[in-house]
């Protein structure tokens, strides 16, 4: 789960990381007021939406007089911005985080991750800050110090000592660096994430460090222990589709495709989009519904999958281990009845009482077109495809 | 031979009264595994499915000798379940669990790193459907049906894909001599090196393959393994060609986070390492037969 710039700031202020002054505003108004709070005469009004390299997208402005504040607020609000995390789709504004200027000596780049070649919480830091990890690590991998931490003791002081040399600050800077990597680290083990970015982090003109901007993504695996983070959800940064879909304890991701699927278990899912591209279609998604696909959450699925508006033929492929194939072939009989399918369905069943299976669908009378391999599932799913677009045309 | 477990390995099931435990216990039972006993802790001196239930894992071990355990305990408390089998002198576990927290798991990691590498139990999991020697023993949650017994060792990270490659091989009449389920997460008790590393010393498999997805640098780190230790053949498939950047597809660590870790660049990679490469997920049978044919 990933959480706002704001609220990831606000989390690490309590552990004795040092932010610059900043409000959340929902309107140019409060934008304004905001300011006011603030004071000083520089401000810099920033778009939260759940994705780095915002300023590149435009969505960081900075501001020297309330009426900028609230022309650059009312530009923001409700706007789509779009970066290369999010897609083409894009993600939505709906709240500004106001905060005071600060004077950049330096920027640096500083992170911690988990890291699973080594299976530890890895720390990142680069005197270069302001770029990506990702063009630091190809452009100047040698920049890039790492620092490995045990998961037993934790974080101990000579590698926050390390990591500050690395990073190249003075020695008068030395204790304020160490409670801010420590504090870091803490608020990251405290709670469960699983990635923390400050970038930059940065010095100003006092001689103090200042995290300038701050990103933090949560394992959903702990949330359960993890109340307060949870509720820092916010649903409008989501594919709505995939909030549904996780609501109803379905995983579902929407891609580009017009071919929707419906398959058990998430690496089987994954091999059949495979199959479907080789065979010269594009997947609308991936869903996997999970071993126990009961007639109810096969509905659901249908109903997730058709809401794609885009989609032209559906595969269903399930491999029945502990359930059974015939479970799965009245759950799916019931689903096409209800909801009365307006494009092909394809399904491939196997496993467990497959013949049964098989037969339930033959006699169902209902249009299915039945495959008995992967292969010529997502042969027949792509052929009804492209008919369906040539009777389109 | 087979690897990990066979029709002798004594077997006891962590979280063994509860529904799914008690579900799966029975299907074990009646494929022919061992299972000896379980654990609940609370429940000790009580029978269930005929059998001892235990307070913890060190009496199952003294009492019945138990050597392998397969854990269906809720996420919250499986790391926990984990360390009390490592503890209790149990040598290999299988973690079924789904949704473990990263940081618990490496909390295990580091607490198995902590026994000598001879007495060190061997986990597989967490978030897998377990490991089978056909016509031997299973520990795990899958159709033992499907898998015939033979010489073909399969080592992977999904259940059903798993399950999709052994029911490809039976049609061809290709046996299987273990099929071992690594799981999903992103940390994992055994990785694919660690399991091509046993199938290596087991006389009966012929050839391994080895079914990887998205993320991570496992796949990568076997193929090296194979081209530098293995005198078996290894063949692999890698799922998740449509998957884009950054986005997690189903499992905890099936998500392409930094170079190297899309499908493309690991089918390349093996490809280099010497690795024979499945064409596609319908031609994982196929290329075992052209494989096994040559031997």
């Amino acid at each position: 789960m990933d959480i706002h710039e704001y609220q990831a700031k606000e989390l690490l202020a309590g552990y004795g990381v040092k932010i610059a002054e900043g409000g959340l505003a929902y309107s140019p108004e409060e934008a304004v007021q905001r300011a006011r709070e603030i004071g000083g005469n520089v401000w810099a009004v920033k778009a939260q939406i759940h994705s780095g390299a915002r300023g590149k997208a435009g969505g960081i402005k900075i501001c020297f007089t309330h009426d900028e504040v609230e022309a650059a607020a009312e530009a923001l609000l409700g706007k789509k911005l779009v970066t290369h995390q999010t897609g083409p789709a894009g993600k939505v504004c709906g709240r500004l985080y106001i905060e005071a200027g600060t004077n950049i000596v330096k920027e640096l780049y500083f992170s911690f991750l988990v890291d699973r070649s080594s299976e530890r919480i890895v720390m990142v830091g680069s005197a270069q800050g302001g770029m990506e990890i990702e063009e630091l690590a190809e452009n100047n991998p040698d920049a890039l110090t790492k620092i490995y931490i045990s998961p037993a003791v934790g974080l101990q002081d000579y590698q926050a000592r390390e990591m500050a040399f690395a990073l190249g600050l003075e020695p008068a800077l030395l204790s304020h660096a160490v409670k801010t990597i420590k504090g870091c680290y803490r608020a990251l083990r405290d709670l469960d994430a699983n990635m923390l970015e400050i970038n930059p982090l940065v010095i100003n003109s006092n001689d103090e460090l200042i995290a300038l901007d701050a990103k933090m993504g949560f394992d959903d695996n702990a949330l359960f222990r993890q109340h307060k983070v949870a509720e820092l959800r916010d649903k409008t940064q989501e594919d709505p589709r995939e909030t549904a879909a996780g609501d109803r304890g379905l995983s579902y991701v929407g891609l580009d495709g017009d071919i929707g699927c419906m398959i058990n278990g998430a690496g089987l899912a994954m091999a059949t989009m495979d199959m479907i591209k080789l065979a010269g279609g594009e997947p609308a998604n991936f869903l996997d519904v999970g071993g126990g696909a009961s007639a109810e959450r096969t509905e659901k699925a249908f109903r997730l999958v058709l809401a794609d508006k885009g989609v032209k033929a559906m595969l269903v492929n399930i491999f029945a281990g502990i359930n059974r194939c015939d479970w799965i072939a009245e759950g799916v009989v019931e689903a096409v009845k209800k909801i009365d399918m307006k494009i092909p369905l394809i399904v491939r069943l196997s496993g467990t009482n497959v013949e049964e299976g098989r037969r339930i669908i033959a006699e169902s009378g209902l249009p299915i077109i039945t495959a008995e391999t992967l292969a010529e599932a997502a042969e027949k799913a792509v052929k009804a495809r492209n008919e369906v677009v040539a009777n389109e045309r | 031979m087979a690897i990990l477990i066979n029709e002798t390995t004594r077997i006891i099931v962590q979280g063994f009264t509860g529904k799914i435990g008690t579900f799966h216990a029975q299907d074990m039972i009646n494929y022919g595994s061992n299972v000896v006993g379980g654990i609940t802790p609370g429940k000790g001196g009580q029978k269930h499915l005929d059998r001892p239930v235990f307070n913890t894992v060190k009496e199952a071990v003294n009492e019945v000798g138990a050597e392998a355990s397969i854990i269906f305990v809720p996420p919250a408390f499986a790391a926990d379940s984990i360390m009390e089998a490592a503890d209790a002198g149990i040598k290999y576990c299988v973690a079924i669990t789904d949704g473990i927290p990263t940081q618990d798991m490496m909390k295990v990691k580091n607490f198995l790193r902590r026994f000598p590498k001879e007495e060190r139990m061997v986990l597989t999991g967490p978030n897998c459907a377990g490991t089978i020697s056909p016509g031997r023993a299973m520990l795990g949650i899958m159709p033992g049906h499907i898998y015939m017994q033979g010489n073909v060792g399969i080592v992977g990270r999904s259940g059903t894909l798993g399950y999709e490659a052994a029911d490809q091989m039976k049609a061809l009449g290709i046996g299987v001599s273990t099929s071992v389920g690594i799981g999903g997460d992103p940390i994992n008790g055994s990785s694919h090196r660690d399991i091509l590393e046993i199938f290596e010393q087991d006389p009966e498999t012929k050839v391994v393959i080895m079914i990887g997805e998205i993320g991570g640098p496992q796949e990568v780190e076997a193929g090296l393994y194979a081209k530098e230790h293995m005198t078996k053949p290894l063949i692999a498939y890698i799922a998740g060609l449509t998957a884009p950047e950054g986005r997690r597809m189903g499992h905890a660590g099936a998500i392409i986070s930094s170079v190297g870790e899309s499908a493309a660049e690991k089918v390349a990679i093996l490809k280099e390492l010497g690795v024979t490469i499945c064409p596609t997920p319908a031609a994982m049978g196929e290329t075992v037969a052209a494989v096994l044919a040559k031997l």
